[in-house]
């Protein structure tokens, strides 16, 4: 697999850097959730809790609420019931700013990817940076390695418009890491790419796992689980009936 | 605004400008309304001040000076002037009373007559100069004292028809400051609008931007200090064909009378200056207003 062959990953970026673990503390932590768009519930007493350094999937069938929790987590969307705590904060209680701080700890890889057009790949994914108000000229060198690292680095000057499938998923996930956040949430990362696609980027979410970070992918894709479970020690979390059940033994 | 954030938005931040795309437009109505509303505002100015200055000089000169005119045959005048002179000096209000020389009264008359008039020849009425004092005269007792003592005596105090002329002048003053408040009220309106259309025109981007952790101050700045850039610009513009303008207009002379005072004298000409900023403020304060509002409907 050519697309693969980019060499050993050295975590000298410091995009790779993750806060030492505290044991006992958890990342993010649901607490009988319950969410509800206004037609009847859709997430019911959802309990969970992310350990720092886990691997998560979130599986269900479409429209089973995957997106729906995933924003729970990462406080897009406010819990209807329960409480959703990250990094020991609670979630509800965080006026506008703090909401922003939290959102540059945690990495989010969007289904639909979230590009700002107009400009090119290489200052989409330093946006964070941008945004956060670093200096991009310190920061280069951590952007030209990450763009290395998930094969970019010809397509830097390109617009999101001309990106491929996967080629904008790994864009996505460059983005969601550039601010080295200790979790990244990633919404069906593989949904519009094929088989070695989806095979590359789960190696991307594998290495950043290695190197400490707390992973939650939602995919329907049970291949793409049988493929990382034999690399990670993944748990697998499914909705069913509004419930999130674990799942494992009938993988 | 602490020193940072002012320095930030005059000089900017070449980055963060790139992250909120250009919206053709919405530039272009904020540089015309501002640009219109600032020349608008010139004139306003000039109109304002032309009238306070024109209210001024006639309340000054018209009320403080009245006349009084002796209609009696030639071998009474004299007397009469003298009874007239000593009444004036005695009324409380007046602050002198003189007589016009006949050489004085002789050239008010030569522009109509001539230089050669023979002034004693003529029953030319001998008229006095009275020069008002603060508080002023009584002028309704004064008349009928002079009535009674002096029967060739009109007095001439100007107040039936100067009144009037001041008021309308005052009057014209005031609606050139309330013109200026509404310029800076529909500028400011007119730039909400502007912003707000930016704002929704944008609204995929500032999603973006919040998911990616920006600061809500953060993206209000993009847009605020490109409305305040904008509209100082503009206005800078309208200020300067307004003054040209201005400029332009004729001298100010005695025979042009109020539309060739339109303009500015002296340090007043420093006043136009004061549009931009005052401009570029409303701008400021209104984007900073829309874009609150905005994001703050956002989750
Ligand atoms: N903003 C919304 N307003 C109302 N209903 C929504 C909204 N977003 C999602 N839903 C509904 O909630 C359900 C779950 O959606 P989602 O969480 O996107 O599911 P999944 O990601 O598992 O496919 C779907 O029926 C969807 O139509
Ligand atoms: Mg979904």
């Amino acid at each position: 697999m050519a697309a693969l062959n980019h060499g050993p990953l050295k975590l000298t970026g410091c995009w790779g850097k993750t806060a030492e673990r505290k044991q006992g503390t958890v990342v993010i932590e649901l607490e009988n959730v319950g969410y509800n768009y206004g037609g009847g519930e859709l997430l019911s007493d959802v309990s969970v809790k992310l350990a720092p350094g886990s691997f998560h999937f979130l599986t269900g069938p479409s429209g089973a609420g995957k997106t729906t929790l995933l924003k729970l987590c990462y406080g897009a969307l406010t819990p209807t019931s329960g409480r959703v705590r990250a990094f020991n904060m609670d979630v509800q209680g965080l006026d506008r700013d703090q909401m922003a701080h939290l959102r540059r700890r945690v990495g989010v890889v969007h289904q639909d990817c979230r590009f700002l057009d107009h400009l090119p790949v290489i200052e989409n994914i330093a946006l964070p940076l941008i945004v956060a108000g670093k200096d991009l000229a310190q920061e280069e060198a951590n952007l030209r390695e990450l763009l290395n690292w998930v094969g970019l680095s010809q397509r830097a000057d390109a617009l999101p418009p001309e990106l491929s499938g996967g080629e904008r998923q790994r864009a996505a996930l460059a983005r969601s890491v550039i601010l080295s956040p200790d979790v990244i949430i990633a919404d069906e990362p593989t949904g519009n790419v094929d088989w070695e696609m989806s095979q590359r980027l789960l190696q991307l979410l594998v290495e950043l796992n290695r190197m400490g970070k707390t992973i939650l992918v939602a995919t329907h894709d049970m291949a793409l689980i049988r493929a990382a479970k034999k690399q990670v020690q993944a748990r697998v979390l499914r909705i069913s009936a509004k419930q999130l059940i674990q799942a494992g033994a009938d993988l | 605004m602490s020193e940072g954030r002012l320095r930030k938005l005059i000089v900017g931040d070449a980055q963060a400008d790139r992250v909120v795309p250009p919206s053709g437009f919405t530039a272009q109505l904020t540089l015309f309304v501002s640009g219109a509303m600032a020349f608008l505002a010139v004139f306003a100015l000039a109109l304002s001040l032309a009238s306070g200055r024109l209210a001024n000089r006639w309340a000054d000169e018209l009320a403080r000076a009245a006349t009084l005119r002796i209609n009696a045959p030639a071998e009474q005048r004299l007397a009469q002037t003298e009874a007239a002179l000593t009444l004036l000096r005695q009324t409380p209000g007046v602050a002198s009373a003189r007589a016009f020389t006949a050489e004085e009264q002789a050239e008010l008359l030569a522009p109509w007559f001539g230089a050669a008039l023979p002034i004693d020849s003529l029953p030319v009425p001998q008229l006095i100069e009275v020069i008002e004092g603060d508080p002023g005269y009584d002028g309704t007792g004064l008349r009928l004292r002079l009535q009674a003592e002096v029967p060739g005596a009109v007095l001439d105090d100007h107040t039936r028809w100067r009144a009037p002329l001041v008021d309308a002048a005052r009057a014209l003053r005031r609606l050139g400051a309330v013109s200026i408040l509404l310029i800076a009220g529909a500028t400011a309106a007119m730039i909400t609008l502007a912003a707000n259309a930016a704002l929704a025109a944008n609204a995929q981007v500032i999603e973006v931007l919040r998911l990616v952790g920006a600061l809500d101050s953060y993206i209000a700045h993009a847009f605020v200090r490109r409305f305040t850039l904008r509209a100082l610009g503009g206005a800078a513009a309208g200020v300067g064909l307004g003054m040209i303008g201005v400029w332009l207009m004729p001298a100010a002379s005695n025979e042009g009378g109020f539309l060739t005072g339109l303009g500015f004298q002296g340090w007043a000409w420093l006043l136009p200056l004061l549009i931009p900023p005052l401009g570029a403020l409303v701008a400021f304060a209104a984007t900073t207003r829309a874009a609150n509002k905005r994001l703050g409907d956002l989750t």
